[in-house]
């Protein structure tokens, strides 16, 4: 049973299209993401959500009442924005009170609440200090505090680490996590970064152009993007612009190369796909004498240290390939050393791709 | 837009838009009561005034000769605290405040009674004596401008780029600062022409017969060219702030846009 | 070689560093000579006689009639004034700056004011003869109608203190906009959309966040405006203000009308000066006040 859901929400500004028809449905206690580059409609869903403005179509119902036309501050919804968003001038207790104090409940238990939850969040050391004294990670604490304080029935981030220190939003998104868990609260999160997106959730929903690309598990996400934006957006990916050979056997031809690759099966022959593989799923070895089979051999053109992994750069056949690797391993295989890449049958996933489209998407690496 | 907001700015307009029109139609009025619109005889009266000449003519010299003399005294020094001296920019910016307390009418007064003994070219001309006032009339402004457009230079790093490629100080302070804070220098300029062309009470006090004083004895004598006369110091005002406008556009010049005779 | 001067010369140091300084002396010299000794020299001569002997007899003339009336006058007009232009002129900006008004208002509002603010004394004063004098405008155009305004409203009459205030406000309000339209826009959007999803209505999120941020620049904003009025001379003396306030009494003694104790002059300018640093006094924590919410 859902208890928040976007029904067909469309929005937009002028001829812009901000949203084009957003479908969601979170069950009660879940945490959904909505992950997607700038300008891809996740802010102006969360905004819709909240009340601050009206969808042109489409409807917002909690716990199975519609409040597509009740005032934002009549929806019971709690929000913590991206920034700037505490009263300078009340310090960090009166901020987590304010919304009690509207409801008249901040005498009494309220105030116990007040206290308990700035301890949640871990501030009780600074409660009597205002907004332009606390570090930014402690004011989006006070922030996600006072948004709780009020027992909303639903929990709205939008994008709340991303003015923050990278250590800090590491830390902060396990305790945002940590708190709705045991709060059981249902939450929507709003980000750009898709590891946070991927760490913190229980759905992601991969939004690109105002509309969601795909939505699914963290898991699901990474080991089986539908679509090659999604492909391209969460994690690093191997792309091979193939084409079937035969759709019986899985056999695809890419620049010159012939791989066998079980995701083909089924295929038509001469379709048009992308072959996607995961850097850490390819097998990198020395070269030797003999060929092996799906596999392809090459050079070691780069090398990129990345503390436990490291990442390698595979060129030959007119191809290039992501390779990643243990450090330890990656050290028998200095630049320059021939390598025979090993491309798993099972590992490689495939989507289609339109006969004579323009190919991938181009992302704007300032999205990431 | 809300209808609260509407109707708010309606009234501003109307309390703002209808004394000037009033002026606009004393104007053009001829220099007897009771006859109708329109004429343009007052305007003409003072095109052919002497001493509407006479007197706009030293009003502008000496706002001028003040922004002269505030220039070259107040550029070098909020340079030099910028570069070296930061310490003293607290106690430069303190000083400023003084003329609030000290306002023209209060100034005066101790003007009169401090300068009272010294030469005639000083006391008794305007080149002296108003200049001097004026300069002082116009620093905290030209300080709030020129602090402003320092502020938004890096003037270390420019000053030692310059001298690291060899410059001497002339040439660096006119080839390399100056240009920088040249917006922040003219917006400060035209507030000080603004405040200069409007001040009246130094200048009546210290009985010295510039623009202003003139205006008010046209008002008292002369209803309607009056009018004329008043329209064209409104549009002087207007167009010295547009120029201000116009320069501050660029970074740095923002400073206070207050000053003028009250 | 010049690149030296800017390192302090670990021997010579000192005297490398009070260059510096000495540049700086004009404008020292300046300003003392022209601003701070004559201002010195009024509040020594406000305690002396005209044989330049120590005396409290002119500033304790200043509490009898008609010098005290003026105080009073000049009081009354500048709180009147101050408080209308502020109240006013907040409305005002606030219209200009709030969202749904189209941006153009705004630049015309600010352009506007800012001519405005400069257009005091002579000039402002024919203005206001022109549209509220016997022959004016408005009185003009309700006598058309059947109202003749200065016998109906006796009170209002453009040459009395009415007249002048609202003559005031016609610099007042403008300064204002000026000086609290920086800080309306300081007021964060993210305020007012957290109150209203925390449950708050308008006039709750103005009651508890909105206005108490805004205090401090507003009554920075209002002394300023306090001061202006106060210390106004040109339009009030353009408007025949007779004795009324404190500035005009001290231009009678010099444009010969009444007043032949110049002590006394220097003792009502010191008077002046002495309210004005009480303002100047509550309106630096003020202003540090405003500075600090505003990050």
């Amino acid at each position: 049973m859902s208890y928040l859901e976007l029904q067909d929400l469309h929005r937009n500004f002028g001829t812009v299209k901000a949203l084009n028809g957003i479908n969601i449905s979170l069950g009660e206690g879940e945490f959904l993401s909505m992950l997607g580059p700038s300008g891809c409609g996740k802010t102006t869903a969360l905004r819709l959500v909240a009340g601050f403005d009206r969808p042109d179509e489409g409807r917002i119902v909690v716990n199975g009442k519609d409040v597509t036309g009740v005032a934002p501050n009549k929806r019971d919804m709690g929000m913590v924005f991206q920034a700037y968003s505490l009263f300078p001038n009340m310090n960090a207790r009166q901020n987590v009170e304010f919304g009690l104090k509207i409801r008249g409940k901040h005498k009494g238990d309220g105030r116990g609440r007040v206290d308990d939850l700035l301890e949640l969040v871990g501030l009780s050391h600074a409660v009597d200090r205002y907004p332009h004294q606390l570090s930014g990670g402690m004011q989006q604490r006070v922030a996600l505090a006072r948004a709780l304080a009020i027992e909303p029935r639903v929990l709205l981030l939008d994008e709340p680490l991303s003015a923050l220190d990278a250590k800090v939003r590491v830390q902060l998104r396990e305790e945002i996590r940590r708190i709705q868990l045991e709060l059981g609260i249902t939450t929507l999160y709003v980000t750009h970064d898709q590891e946070e997106a991927l760490a913190i959730s229980d759905h992601v929903a991969v939004m690109y152009g105002g509309v969601i690309e795909q939505m699914g598990t963290p898991a699901e996400m990474y080991t089986a993007p539908a679509t090659a934006f999604v492909a391209e957006f969460i994690g690093t990916m191997n792309r091979l612009d193939s084409k079937v050979l035969n759709g019986e056997t899985g056999e695809v031809e890419h620049a010159g190369l012939h791989l066998r690759v079980d995701a083909a099966r089924g295929r038509r022959n001469g379709e048009r796909v992308l072959v996607l593989i995961r850097p850490e799923s390819l097998e990198l070895e020395a070269a030797t004498n003999g060929t092996q089979p799906n596999s392809f051999a090459g050079e070691v053109l780069t090398q990129t240290f990345l503390g436990p992994v490291t990442r390698l750069k595979v060129s030959g056949s007119g191809t290039s390939l992501i390779a990643d690797m243990s450090t330890a391993r990656a050290a028998a295989l200095p630049v320059g050393s021939s390598v025979v890449a090993k491309i798993p049958s099972e590992g490689a996933k495939l989507i289609s791709l339109p006969d004579d489209g323009p190919g991938l998407p181009v992302l704007d690496p300032d999205d990431q | 837009m809300a209808p609260s907001a509407f109707v708010w700015l309606l009234l501003a307009a109307a309390y703002f838009l209808v004394p000037l029109y009033a002026t606009l139609e004393f104007s053009l009025k001829e220099n007897k009561v009771g006859t109708p619109c329109c004429t343009l005889s007052n305007y003409s009266w003072v095109i052919h005034n002497g001493d509407f000449w006479h007197t706009i003519k030293i009003s502008f010299l000496l706002a001028i000769e003040t922004i002269v003399i505030s220039l070259l005294l107040f550029v070098p020094t909020m340079y030099l605290v910028h570069l070296k001296l930061p310490r003293l920019r607290p106690v430069i910016a303190f000083m400023a405040l003084v003329p609030f307390v000290v306002p023209p009418i209060v100034m005066v007064v101790g003007l009169l009674r401090t300068f009272r003994g010294t030469p005639h070219w000083f006391y008794g001309e305007p080149w002296g004596f108003l200049a001097a006032a004026y300069v002082i009339l116009a620093f905290p402004y030209m300080f709030f401008s020129l602090d402003a457009g320092f502020r938004s230079i890096d003037v270390q790093t420019l000053t030692e780029a310059s001298q690291s490629l060899g410059a001497k100080w002339p040439t660096t302070l006119f080839r390399v600062i100056l240009p920088n804070i040249r917006s922040a220098a003219l917006a400060a300029s035209f507030l000080t022409l603004a405040i200069v062309l409007g001040e009246f009470t130094i200048a009546n006090l210290a009985a010295f017969h510039t623009f202003p004083i003139f205006l008010q004895y046209v008002n008292e004598s002369q209803g309607f060219p009056a009018g004329a006369l008043t329209l064209l110091s409104f549009l002087i005002t207007w167009g010295a702030m547009l120029s201000l406008l116009v320069v501050g556009r660029k970074r740095g010049a923002r400073g206070a846009a207050i000053a003028g005779a009250r | 070689m010049a690149a030296q001067a800017l390192r302090p010369d670990p021997v010579s140091g000192r005297r490398r560093l009070s260059l510096g300084w000495l540049a700086t002396l004009p404008f020292f010299a300046y300003v003392i000579a022209f601003l701070f000794v004559p201002a010195v020299s009024v509040m020594v001569g406000a305690f002396q006689d005209k044989a330049n002997h120590a005396t409290f007899f002119n500033v304790h003339e200043l509490l009898q009639h008609p010098y005290i009336d003026a105080y009073w006058g000049s009081l009354r007009i500048s709180l009147i004034t101050a408080v209308a232009g502020a109240l006013f002129g907040m409305l005002v900006a606030y219209a200009a700056v709030r969202d749904g008004t189209p941006r153009w208002i705004r630049s015309v509002l600010t352009t506007f004011s800012g001519v405005a603010a400069n257009f005091g004394g002579i000039p402002l004063a024919f203005a206001f003869i022109a549209t509220l004098g016997p022959l004016g405008l408005v009185t003009t155009w309700f006598r058309n109608g059947g109202y003749d305004l200065s016998v109906r409203w006796p009170q209002f009459q453009l040459f009395s203190e009415r007249g002048v205030e609202l003559a005031y406000i016609y610099f007042q309000l403008p300064l204002m906009v000026l000086v609290i339209a920086p800080a309306l826009d300081g007021l964060k959007r993210e305020w007012r959309e957290a109150a209203s999803n925390l449950g708050a209505k308008g006039w709750q999120f103005w009651r508890y966040v909105g206005i108490p941020v805004l205090m401090p620049s507003f009554l920075g904003a209002f002394i300023l405006l306090f001061g202006n009025a106060f210390a106004a001379y040109a339009t009030a003396y353009s408007l025949n203000q007779g004795q009324n306030i404190v500035p005009i009494l001290i231009g009678n003694y010099y444009t010969g009308n009444v007043l032949d104790n110049p002590h006394l002059a220097q003792a009502l300018a010191f008077g002046m000066f002495a309210v004005l640093a009480v303002m100047m006094l509550l309106y630096i924590p003020l202003q540090r006040r405003a500075a600090r919410w505003a990050k």
